[in-house]
């Protein structure tokens, strides 16, 4: 009556289990938890997940070919719609690879803008990822519409400086587009005031309850080693307690001059990715309180870049910032032409994906769809 | 039993009271007129006392899922529906026609005749179960002695559509929804049904509109002397309400739909009409279930405060059964799902044992007197074993806060 699912690879199932027995489901790409267009091929014996077969690729378009035969510039739009939810850091990855590549110099203002929108990103990110979490499990909009209640403000503040609330498409080579308008710094400050209430109101919210806790305990844990071997990086490594931020490890931009702590976990379930992101956001705000204050005047993009006929010397280059899913690199390489001979970006969320079938094999399948949200991944960037 | 036509005359017929029992009266009355036998016209009476409650609670459905959306989302920041009518009001139409006029989608693998029969058998035990509550101090539209028994007997049957609507689409999400589904019913059916014995015991009857009837009345003048307001009933009350929700299929223990996990469950492969079928049959066994607690634990249709008996019985139970509802759709808003094997751990290790519990209290109370006595000697032996089954479970569902270290730079 019941007929398979085609994509089978032949990996071996749990011990114990009756191979006759499995039920085959295809959770996605159409179903309400995948975010996006994700496909888990799963094997249930009972509601008990003895094999995952992650299945992706129905967002692939193109992305670094394009980027190959377009111009420097012209690929900058393109890494706003790798990550959606959080397009200024990837903005800012690709300027670093691009600056690192030619040598361009950034101006200290600018240095200072590029660490406050990539800390309001932050925000940004993991605001909206409690509440994702807890639509996956099962909280409805409930927890959604008041995250994405303060999302929105800072949206507005980003609609205000690049002109678009999501696609921002803002930084440049050796700078940013526009300074900051009017009266913008104060909305910032204002921002930066109040958003731990609303910190301290979700965290209460959420941690106090305990079918989440119950949920989230001791679920998707993997241990250190594992993690690092598959090459996880992020909230997903910091909360299995490896200390390893690339704004600490590998500082760029002007990340050394600000004092914020690294929050780490020790179990490393869904439980304590949720909290590293509450942590994680309180040290943003600290970050992002030092950037306003120390913001300095002059030039917002080095007046020196010439952006049109822009050809950078043959040669390689690849740098990488500390996103809110984890470490996002672009590897560029040129061949003195206009357009990048190869490009390549290092996505966190596809190399965090990796380890799908190790944290979810035995769980159940209600832990999948939890599991899946606390690797916090969108699909624009796995897929490219 | 009602009073027959012939007793009560026309004028007391419009009485605030006696509104409920209008149709069936007038039915019987203008039958009689025509010289009908005696058969016709207690069955048309029926008949019209049947459509009666069909009537108010399709209504009360459609309006129900307007309100629940509304109240969702209220409680999520945002202002549900506004634009069918005024405050959309109008949604509960739109939606029933956008139902109506939708495809009726049978899958190829699915059990034809068993689909068709899932959707139809879900509504019929809701509607049944409605027939026996006792609504006011005179209407109860089938007046059982064994009231309690049919309903639960009938309510049985939820879970028979729900495997066959599962069983029969041929798909696997509504398979693994229809096996929460059987899981989840049969063990909180148990509690159910056990916190509901111990207002058997006490009052000992099955009737549901004796049971109503024996809650009147006030201890001090002011606190009313419903079965909750003693150490058994507010167990029992507090179980039969969490027992309810799980019946009900509702948020936390929505596992058998489970949105973010199995799509829809049982319903998935269900289409335009079938599945506002589905939706009317939930929402009629909600009803029920909510009117059986009402009755059996807060006192039926009897007023909430000492002075108001003036008010129709009937607005009280409406009123109850509002607030309770209510507190359904808060409870959805708020809570995420529970996973299926906490589900039945909560289940069979605390709700059974607290179920069970409360027969031997509700024995002592009814042999000690119903009085200060029995208070002292039946509290303890339920809150002991309640504060010491909340402990483990909280300590093992919800461990104490982790400490988190920082790396400094």
């Amino acid at each position: 009556m019941i007929s398979d699912p085609p994509i089978f690879n032949s990996s071996p199932v749990l011990e114990g289990t009756d191979e006759d027995q499995l039920l085959r489901v295809s959770l996605g790409p159409q179903h309400p938890s995948t975010h996006g267009v994700f496909r888990m091929n799963v094997e249930l014996d009972g509601e008990t997940v003895v094999k995952l077969k992650p299945v992706f690729g129905y967002l692939h378009r193109n992305h670094e070919k394009i980027a190959e035969t377009t111009g420097y510039l012209g690929s900058m739009p393109y890494t706003d719609r790798l990550d959606y939810i959080c397009p200024l850091s990837n903005n800012w990855a690709y300027a670093l690879s691009v600056e690192k590549l030619a040598g361009i110099e950034v101006p200290e203002r600018a240095q200072h803008m590029r660490v406050i929108l990539a800390e309001l990103t932050r925000l940004v990110n993991h605001t909206a990822f409690m509440g994702f979490i807890l639509a996956d499990m099962g909280a409805w909009g409930s927890a959604l519409m008041y995250a994405f209640r303060e999302r929105e403000k800072i949206l507005d503040l980003f609609e205000d400086l690049t002109g678009a609330r999501m696609m921002a498409n803002f930084m440049r080579f050796g700078g940013c587009r526009n300074d900051f308008p009017d009266g913008w710094d104060a909305r910032l400050r204002t921002l930066i005031d109040h958003y731990p209430h609303f910190l301290d109101e979700m965290e209460e919210f959420l941690l106090g309850n305990e079918i989440l806790l119950a949920r989230t305990r001791d679920v998707g844990a993997l241990p250190k080693e594992s993690l690092i071997n598959g090459g996880v990086t992020g909230p997903m490594l910091r909360a299995a307690g490896v200390n390893h931020d690339l704004r600490k490890a590998d500082p760029y931009g002007i990340y050394d001059r600000f004092s914020f702590r690294i929050p780490l976990g020790e179990v490393g379930d869904c439980y304590d990715r949720i909290m590293i992101r509450f942590l994680e956001m309180r040290e943003s705000l600290g970050i992002l309180k030092q950037a306003a204050a120390a913001l300095p005047g002059g030039d917002f993009v080095n007046p020196k870049i010439k952006i049109r006929n822009f050809k950078p010397p043959v040669g390689e280059s690849y740098a990488r910032v500390e996103g809110p899913k984890g470490e996002l690199g672009f590897y560029l390489v040129s061949d003195g032409g206009p357009n990048p001979y190869r490009y390549r970006v290092r996505p966190p969320s596809f190399i965090n994906l990796t380890l799908l079938e190790d944290m979810c094999l035995g769980l159940d399948l209600a832990d999948v769809v939890i599991i899946l949200g606390s690797i916090d991944i969108v699909l624009g960037e796995v897929d490219r | 039993m009602t009073a027959s036509p012939a007793a009560v005359d026309a004028a007391g017929w419009f009485a605030p009271e006696q509104l409920p029992m209008l149709p069936q009266r007038l039915v019987e009355h203008l039958l009689s007129l025509t010289g009908a036998p005696e058969v016709l016209i207690s069955i048309a009476g029926i008949a019209a006392s049947a459509g009666t409650v069909l009537l108010v609670f399709s209504s009360a459905f459609a309006l129900l899922s307007l309100i629940e959306r509304k109240v969702l989302a209220r409680a999520q920041n945002r202002i549900g529906p506004n634009r069918a009518g005024w405050f959309g009001l109008l949604q509960p139409l739109a939606d029933g026609i956008k139902m109506l006029t939708k495809e009726d989608v049978v899958p190829d693998k699915a059990e034809k005749f068993l689909h068709f029969l899932a959707p139809v058998l879900i509504v019929l035990p809701a509607i049944l179960a409605l027939g026996v509550l006792p609504y006011g101090r005179d209407w109860t539209p089938l007046p059982l002695e064994a009231g309690l028994l049919f309903f639960f007997a009938i309510g049985a049957l939820t879970e028979l559509s729900v495997f066959i609507a599962g069983w029969a689409s041929g798909s696997k999400f509504p398979m693994l929804g229809a096996m929460r589904a059987i899981s989840q019913m049969v063990s909180y059916e148990l509690p159910l049904i056990l916190s509901a014995l111990g207002v058997v015991m006490v009052s000992g009857t099955l009737s549901l509109q004796e049971i109503a009837a024996q809650q009147s009345g006030f201890h001090f003048g002011f606190i009313p002397a419903w079965n909750l307001f003693t150490p058994w009933g507010l167990v029992a009350g507090l179980l039969f309400f969490i027992c309810s929700i799980a019946e009900a299929n509702r948020s936390p223990f929505d596992l058998p739909e489970g949105e973010s996990e199995i799509v829809a469950g049982h319903m998935t492969e269900y289409s335009g009409f079938k599945y506002a079928l589905f939706f009317m049959g939930e929402y009629l066994g909600l009803f029920a279930i909510a009117g059986l607690g009402i009755t059996l634990f807060l006192g039926g249709w009897q007023p909430p405060v000492p002075g108001l008996a003036y008010v129709p019985s009937w607005v009280w139970f409406a009123a109850k059964i509002s607030v309770v509802i209510f507190l359904y759709l808060w409870i959805r808003a708020s809570f995420p799902r529970l996973r299926i094997d906490q589900l039945m751990r909560f289940a069979w290790l605390c709700m059974i044992p607290m179920a069970l519990l409360t027969l031997p209290a509700a024995a002592i109370w009814h042999f000690t007197g119903r009085g200060a006595f029995s208070w002292l000697v039946t509290l303890p032996l339920l809150l002991v074993p309640w504060i010491i089954l909340g402990n483990v479970f909280n300590r093992r569902l919800a461990p104490g806060r982790r400490r988190y270290r920082f790396a400094d730079g």
